[in-house]
């Protein structure tokens, strides 16, 4: 589904992704763990098309085709869906408004008509309630005023509307409580089906408690260096990431 | 990516203003020029009576020893008032009596504008149109149904003929012809326009609409409203605008009077979309418009909604002087300024009854090298105790060539009122923007979205189905303007 080789990348001339190999297969999750700075985000960027990021070398194939020569929105409609670490405000635009217009661009790419208001509407319900999240939010405009829990589950809500093939999910673990937690995991899990993939991103492991990888890579200073399965999480936990350091120190 | 942005901006912005068309019709023009003999010219031409011509040649006499104000946050080039035509109207010999009697073609241009000519119901509900084409109305519709009610909609012109005493107690009571260089102007040579009053107790049923369209060259126009709203009556009025592209710039100088009597409540919503320039800024109208309204009785309430999207250069200030106690003013504002436009609008709330109450919402879009100035005055009299007022006033700037500027006076003579202001300057974010992007949705459509719920506010109080035309009018003024 991804293939990622040799991608390196950096923003203001400053490289940050050193040569990125991963390849990540339909039905997968992969968990991306790593130190604060190790190119974690910027690695969901690139990913997402952010094009204040400068490309310097490599390739990223997804589908068979060349996904850095796509602009945003049509990866997006290709099946590509970024959580965001920081979930942006819009003020004045509804919730709905938003939502309503992403699926029905996302519809017609796949040359479908839009949805009427009312099969809109039950959709909606639908995947709020898988979740858990609090009606009112639709009504209320994009991401203002919402705690960070809330724009957490408002980003998986998004995600199990527009239900993409490849989901990366930046750090959507950071700042949320327990409940939340498992909420936000809940609904990874339940939108999980043999022909779509996660990346999920995080700093901390706890998370993957709730989402089991089939595969953990930690990156550090622009690079992968580990790759193992999910016992890797547990043993970054308990010693935390001095020991790769030292472990990559050695080996040079 | 960027490159790609800057063909979306060349695409949109080089493409034509929808509405940039001339009808090919014959029109009566007089000579260019202004003086006495002008003034009676068209005084003549309306078949006006004697205190009107009077009224006319004072606030000529008026206008000569004025000069153009220079205050305002504008770059204005010099206007020559003597290469101006201050009369054309569309040839019509004998003024239709139905509407199989109006020339085709200009049942055609109010087609192509969207305006039905046609009493005929429209999805979202019944609107009463008068349309004034260049100097005179061409035809306004539900005339007879209104006038069941005892409501009078009608040309200016006609006002005068069949209502002489009504439009002599009122006109030129809020805005006199003394107020300010274009009102003298205006008051000079004005041509047509609309009147209206709801008699007392009445509740118009339908939404009131004036339509002016520009379609002579050359030519300035000049348009008087009055609107008159009798004791515990209301009304909604709505008026729309449109002019050809044309190279050279035309002059608009209305004035817009609105009396609400005791109990009496008035909601006035304009969407202004006349010719805004090209992008080099060449061409585009000179929209300086007087536009005030007296809350005369107790209880009662003015509302002005406006969305200006159009004219090189506009100056505008609607107004509410709050004279009956308890009464309430509005002015709900959304100002686009794109390519080179200019404007320079805001409003004047003046607080001489008790109790009275003003809001003033002014949101500010400033794209290309566009200049946008909010200018509000809030007045409180002495003797206006326990008044109140609530001013916001923001500004959203798209790129990094346009100017957003505030200028709030505040004068206040009350001990016991409550005056509050806010303001804020904000720039779309291309975060907001990627946030869009990374959900399925275009640049163009994501600022589209995100002006839209930046203007939400003010939107909201448009009437429905004005709302939806002035949301895609804001989508269409500014589609790639972020670059």
């Amino acid at each position: 589904m991804l293939s990622i080789k040799n991608l390196e990348a950096g923003i203001n001339g400053k490289m940050i992704l050193k040569g990125i190999n991963l390849e990540i297969k339909a039905g997968e999750i992969h968990a991306i763990m790593g130190p604060n700075g190790s190119g974690k985000s910027t690695l969901a960027a690139v990913l997402a098309g952010r094009d204040f990021i400068e490309i310097s070398g490599g390739t990223v194939t997804y589908m068979g085709n060349d996904l850095l020569q796509m602009a945003p929105e049509d990866r997006s409609k290709e099946g590509i869906f970024l959580g965001f670490q920081y979930p942006v405000e819009i003020p004045g635009v509804s919730m709905v408004n938003f939502i309503k217009t992403a699926v029905n661009e996302h519809r017609k790419h796949r040359g479908l008509a839009p949805l009427s208001a009312s099969d809109f509407l039950k959709l909606m319900q639908e995947k709020k309630e898988l979740v858990e999240i609090d009606s009112k939010l639709a009504n209320r405009s994009v991401n203002e005023g919402f705690s960070g829990g809330e724009k957490k589950k408002n980003e998986i809500f998004q995600m199990a509307m527009l239900e993409p093939k490849l989901a990366i999910l930046d750090e959507t673990d950071s700042g949320l409580d327990i409940d939340a937690l498992r909420i936000v995991a809940n609904g990874v899990n339940r939108l999980r089906k043999p022909d779509n993939a996660s990346i999920v991103i995080t700093h901390y492991q706890r998370l993957l408690d709730y989402i089991i990888p089939d595969v953990v890579h930690v990156l550090y200073d622009g690079r992968i260096v580990k790759t193992a399965g999910k016992e890797l999480a547990l043993e970054l936990e308990e010693k935390g990431y001095d020991w790769i350091k030292q472990e990559l120190y050695n080996h040079n | 990516m960027e490159r790609e942005q800057d063909n979306i901006i060349n695409d949109i912005t080089s493409g034509e203003y929808k509405y940039g068309f001339y009808t090919d019709i014959e029109t009566e023009k007089i000579p260019k020029g202004l003086n006495e003999d002008t003034i009676r010219l068209i005084s003549e031409k309306k078949g006006e009576p004697e205190w009107l011509l009077e009224f006319r040649l004072k606030s000529f006499r008026h206008w000569l020893t004025m000069k153009m104000p220079g205050w305002a946050h504008l770059k204005i080039p010099e206007i020559d008032f003597q290469d101006i035509i201050y009369y054309a109207a569309p040839k019509q010999e004998p003024a239709p009596e139905s509407l199989d009697d109006i020339d085709p073609e200009l049942k055609k241009t109010f087609d192509k504008l969207g305006i039905p000519l046609e009493e005929q119901k429209r999805l979202t509900g019944v609107v009463a149109v008068d349309a004034v084409m260049d100097s005179v109305s061409v035809k306004t519709t539900f005339k007879e149904t209104l006038a069941e009610l005892g409501i009078i909609f009608c040309s200016f012109s006609e006002a005068v003929r069949e209502y002489p005493d009504l439009v002599k107690r009122y006109m030129g009571t809020v805005v006199p012809y003394t107020d300010n260089f274009f009102a003298a102007l205006n008051s000079a040579v004005f041509s047509d326009g609309s009147f209206c009053y709801i008699p007392k107790g009445v509740r118009c049923p339908m939404e009131l609409s004036t339509y002016f369209r520009i379609n002579a060259a050359n030519t300035g126009q000049f348009e008087r409203t009055l609107l008159v709203a009798d004791e515990e009556s209301y009304v909604s009025y709505l008026e729309g605008c449109t002019a050809p592209m044309r190279d050279e710039n035309q002059l608009h100088a209305a004035i817009v009077e609105i009396i609400a009597e005791k109990n009496a409540s008035v909601k006035y919503s304009t969407v202004q979309n006349w010719y805004p320039g090209d992008r080099e800024g060449r061409g585009g109208i000179f929209n300086f418009v007087t536009k005030r309204g007296i809350c005369r009785g107790d209880n009662s309430k003015i509302s002005w909604t406006q969305v200006e999207t159009g004219s090189a250069i506009t100056w505008k200030y609607p107004s509410c002087i709050l004279r009956g106690d308890n009464s309430t003013g509005e002015f709900y504002s959304v100002a686009v300024t794109n390519n080179h436009q200019q404007a320079d609008t805001g409003t004047k709330m003046i607080h001489i009854g008790k109790n009275t109450k003003s809001t003033i919402v002014s949101k500010g879009i400033s794209a290309g090298h566009g200049q946008n100035s909010y200018r509000g005055l809030v007045k409180v009299l002495k003797n206006a105790s326990n008044s109140r007022n609530f001013s916001q006033c923001d500004s959203l700037l798209l790129g990094d060539k346009c100017g957003a500027h505030t200028f709030p006076y505040l004068e206040v003579d009350n001990q016991t009122a409550i005056v509050e202001h806010e303001a804020t300057t904000s720039k779309i974010g291309e975060d907001q923007i990627f946030y869009c992007n990374q959900r399925g949705i275009s640049t163009e459509d994501a600022i589209g979205l995100i002006v839209n719920g930046y203007a939400r506010e003010v939107l909201n109080k448009l009437p429905m189905e004005f709302a939806v035309e002035a949301q895609k009018l804001l989508q269409i003024s500014l589609e790639g303007s972020v670059g």
